[in-house]
């Protein structure tokens, strides 16, 4: 079948096979960002933006995506640069693997909620795993990128 | 210190934060064959006859490989230096099956559908076994599980292979049964640690391709790629000098990279058909065809006098290595020697152990090792001994601590140069409020608050078998490539390593480039495991760098004809060290090293190696806030704090991420996971839906400090920080548990469930 979406603001069209996965569809397409860190949708690193909503694209088809607008941390990769220079300053990148996926959730969660609180910090990122950090630095990259981005801190 | 000391960022941090393609499974070409594994439904059974015929000659597959197909040389898949404590048991694939989900054939193909599709066509007929699945009936059970007449050791390891037994051994000092006789105050428990799973991120993955010379070369996420390349060359039956590893970014591994575990398929894929393969694993592969933490069920008994001197302890553990024995030998050992030596004035100490095979999934390294597993058991029963004594758990710490300047008998006689360990504890002591919160605040009709303590050691590299070697070179800008062969997984040590080299040569971070790693290229190194890679291969960065500051100041002495004696090298440029002025008498470091690549020039370059015949511990105490509802034994953990005498920490920020990290993740272990075996043997929690890893949402306050001793063996006074930071939250928050309510736990994980079952048995 084919299908035609919007990746990063450039339009795409190729024949697929009904039953290919989206995440399969973008690194087939070299948005090698993504990664898949789970067979169950428990780990949250293959998130991407579909219509600017977060989506885990292991668990959706990419024959859902005709027409739609999909945004991978390759498309934004001067404010994912943003916060991961908060999160580099706390040693927080750590392996990396699960960066992403969690920088595309807290870029989300930015544009989505006003001044969060920890706790529904938290909740917002609940599905993005990690193993290395313990997430202690991850958060306290956070709090300091939306203090900044308030005109408050720096990353230091 | 300029650099050392200080919390740089990662250097390869913004590469990590903007997703670019740096790991494994992102470099592979585009060509490679597909590789997937059929593997055992049985665990334990012998294969009778495989139809593979209709499989290979279905469209796009390029090989199907079975036990028929590969080399007879067995071997071990855990990554230790030659000769390996571990058995060689091994085969790529064998006729008999020992574990649900034992590869039985190697499939490779264009695609994964035609792959996946062919081994469906593939038909086995198993002569099924009864599996060994109790590690306590394991011995001498009628079911004998390596029955093989070329199951091989190296060297004695007290294994009785008939038996089930993979290994044994153990210690005494001084008379324990006398000192026993002694005692006021005795506890005596069992106590069960479970297998766990190192659950990375980044699963299992590999790709290989022959280059331009017809060698193999294995791209792989790994923590040892010199050990996988001799342990693939023994596998294969193929010089070391025709294989060639590579290790990228790799997203993390935890010891469980510490092992060889998807290398070898399409290493072989490769070679059959001479075109690049590769594997990926997926997470339930991940779970059910790798390594695990062993499960061991250790005995503690600790004998004190009335005043709560300890007069002697025995620690005897039982360990599972499952179908293989990757670091079984290894791993038990330190359940004892890791834990032991905190309590080095007790009067005598004994260690025995057994390490048995059974049919369930080989163990292997994770983070800590065995002292992780001793640290739970020997902590809990000195907490129960603290309160049969009627003594405060941690002043019961204080009378029996090691100290500096002790010949530590239960760590092979080594001498402690350096420990912090009491002024880790006082300082958690203060930060947690012990003395408001001991033992424990109700804080409702069904909620209580309660503290609990533990403290806990590990070392820093394998004494006398550990080796770093690191190349450091003046490079014609006046910078400098170093070349390493430890592996950077996350943890930092590429950072690290730069930070080190940068203080010695006094430049800034950024004149460091690392490269690593690549057995062609870098220079020999074990390997990232044990707890090695600042202390070990961060004193082979000290010696290169200073060889190499002597042979710039020749170079120098050459080019300004004077005698280099009288030179000095301040990072910038080589001077007279007895007048600054001497113009004539100087030369920027920058000129030198370019008139060093023109002509008769002379390129400079510096090789150290590195091992040490000490292993120095790093000490950590834990403590432990809880709350927990009385009616459902809901437990959470609403504070911890961990206060680490790591020596001097080379980048605070990732001594804290690190220490951090191995909280959680024994969190992990304390209160959700388990890896549990069904009746036929096959692994019940295979994906993240029922192995919790914790979330983000199941920890309270992570609270790190840091009480540095100085350490004389490390670079700039530096210890490890790695594994002993995930050995205290099981044994603290069982304590906690015990300060709540009442019950002792004395099995993990400790779920809300076996809590509530515990006090209900009480009741």
């Amino acid at each position: 079948m084919q299908i035609s979406c919007d990746i990063n603001g450039k339009a795409y069209t190729r024949h697929i096979e009904p039953d290919l996965v989206l995440i399969d569809f973008l690194r087939d397409l070299g948005f090698l960002s993504l990664k898949q860190g789970c067979d169950t949708t428990n780990c949250g690193l293959c998130t991407v933006w579909v219509d600017g909503t977060p989506r885990l694209s292991c668990a959706m088809l990419a024959a859902g995506i005709q027409g739609r607008q999909i945004t991978t941390i390759e498309g934004v990769e001067k404010e994912a640069a943003a916060f991961g220079q908060f999160l580099a300053a706390q040693g927080a990148d750590q392996c990396g693997f699960c960066s992403p996926g969690f920088i595309m959730n807290v870029l989300a969660m930015e544009r989505e909620l006003t001044d969060p609180s920890d706790d529904q910090i938290k909740h917002y990122l609940a599905g993005n795993l990690c193993r290395c950090t313990g997430y202690a630095g991850q958060m306290r990259a956070i709090t300091l990128y939306l203090g900044a981005r308030k005109g408050e801190l720096s990353c230091e | 210190m300029r650099i050392v000391n200080t919390a740089v960022p990662k250097v390869d941090a913004m590469a990590l934060v903007t997703g670019k393609p740096v790991y494994t499974d992102d470099l592979a070409p585009k060509n490679c064959l597909i590789v997937k594994l059929l593997r055992s439904p049985h665990a334990f059974a012998k294969i009778c006859d495989m139809d593979t015929a209709v499989a290979a000659q279905m469209p796009g597959i390029a090989c199907v490989i079975t036990h028929r197909d590969v080399p007879r040389h067995r071997f071990t898949m855990a990554g230790q230096s030659y000769p390996e404590p571990s058995p060689y048991d091994r085969l790529i694939l064998d006729q008999i099956v020992r574990y649900v989900g034992d590869p039985v054939a190697i499939v490779a193909g264009t695609t994964e559908k035609e792959v996946e599709k062919a081994m469906r066509e593939i038909t086995v007929s198993y002569e099924v076994f009864e599996p060994v699945l109790d590690p306590e009936k394991a011995l001498d059970h009628p079911s004998v599980i390596h029955p093989e007449k070329d199951w091989h050791v190296n060297f004695d390891i007290g294994s009785q292979v008939e038996r089930n037994l993979c290994c044994s051994g153990g210690f005494e000092s001084g008379d324990t049964g006398a000192e026993f006789s002694a005692s006021d105050v005795i506890v005596d428990e069992v106590y069960h640690v479970k297998a766990n799973s190192q659950a990375m991120m980044e699963t299992f993955r590999t790709y290989t391709y022959l280059d331009h010379n017809n060698r193999l070369t294995i791209v792989t996420s790994t923590q040892i790629p010199f050990h996988i390349r001799q342990i693939a060359a023994r596998a294969l039956g193929i010089p070391k000098q025709n294989i060639r590893v590579i290790k990228p970014r790799i997203g993390a591994g935890f010891g469980a990279k510490q092992t060889l575990i998807s290398e070898l398929f399409p290493a072989i894929v490769t070679l059959t058909t001479g075109k690049p393969a590769k594997i990926v694993f997926d997470r339930t592969e991940s779970f059910i065809g790798s390594t695990s933490r062993h499960e061991m069920i250790i005995r503690v008994k600790v004998g004190a006098d009335k005043e709560g001197k300890l007069l002697a302890i025995h620690l005897h553990t039982l360990s599972n290595t499952g179908a293989y024995g990757e670091h079984a030998p290894t791993t038990v050992g330190l359940s004892g020697h890791k834990t032991l030596p905190l309590y080095n004035k007790a009067k005598a100490c004994k260690f025995s152990y057994q390490v048995v095979y059974t049919n369930t999934m080989s163990a292997g390294a994770f983070r800590g090792y065995g002292a992780t597993q001793g640290t739970f058991a020997l902590e809990s029963a000195m907490n129960e001994l603290a309160a049969k004594l009627g003594m405060d758990p941690l002043t019961l710490r204080l009378k029996n601590l090691l100290e500096e300047g002790e010949i530590l008998t239960a760590y092979h006689g080594e001498k402690l140069n350096s420990c912090a360990l009491e002024a880790c504890i006082q300082k958690g002591r203060e930060m947690i409020g012990w003395e408001k919160k001991f033992p424990c605040v109700r804080i409702s009709d069904t909620k209580v608050r309660a503290v609990g303590a533990a403290i806990t050691m590990q070392g820093s590299s394998i004494p006398n078998i550990d080796m770093a070697a690191v190349e450091v070179r003046l490079q014609d800008d006046a910078y400098y490539t170093l070349m390493i062969g430890a592996t950077d997984m996350g943890t930092g040590c590429d950072t690290i390593l730069a930070q080190i080299a940068a203080e010695c040569l006094e430049c800034e971070l950024d004149k460091i480039i690392v490269s690593g790693v690549d057995t062609d290229h870098s220079p020999y190194d074990t390997g990232s495991y044990a707890s090695s890679t600042t202390f070990l291969t961060g004193m082979a960065v000290v010696k290169a760098c200073e060889r190499l500051k002597g042979k710039i100041i020749r170079a120098a002495g050459l080019r300004l004809k004077t005698d280099p004696a009288a030179l000095a090298f301040d990072g910038r440029a080589i001077f007279n060290d007895n007048e600054k002025d001497d113009e004539k008498n100087r030369i920027n470091l920058d000129d030198l090293a370019k008139s060093l690549v023109v002509g008769a020039g002379h390129c400079l370059s510096a090789t150290a190696s590195h091992s040490s015949p000490v292993s120095p511990p790093p000490f950590m105490a834990g403590f432990v806030e809880i709350e927990m509802d009385l009616e459902t034994g809901k437990t959470h953990v609403i504070d911890y704090v961990g206060v680490v005498d790591c020596g001097t920490p080379i980048n605070p920020n990732l001594a804290r991420l690190q220490t951090e990290g191995g909280i959680v993740q024994g969190i992990g272990m304390a209160l959700f996971e388990d890896i549990t075996y069904g009746k036929t043997g096959k692994m019940m929690n295979n994906s993240f839906m029922q192995y919790k890893i914790p979330s983000r949402l199941d920890l309270g306050e992570i609270r790190v400090a840091f009480q540095s001793s100085y350490e004389p063996a490390g670079p700039f006074g530096a210890k490890s920080i790695g594994e002993v930071v995930i050995n205290t939250p099981a044994p603290a928050i069982a304590h906690a548990i015990t300060n709540a309510c009442g019950i002792h736990l004395r099995t993990l994980p400790m779920t809300a469930e076996n809590i509530l079952m515990k006090i209900r048995e009480k009741q």
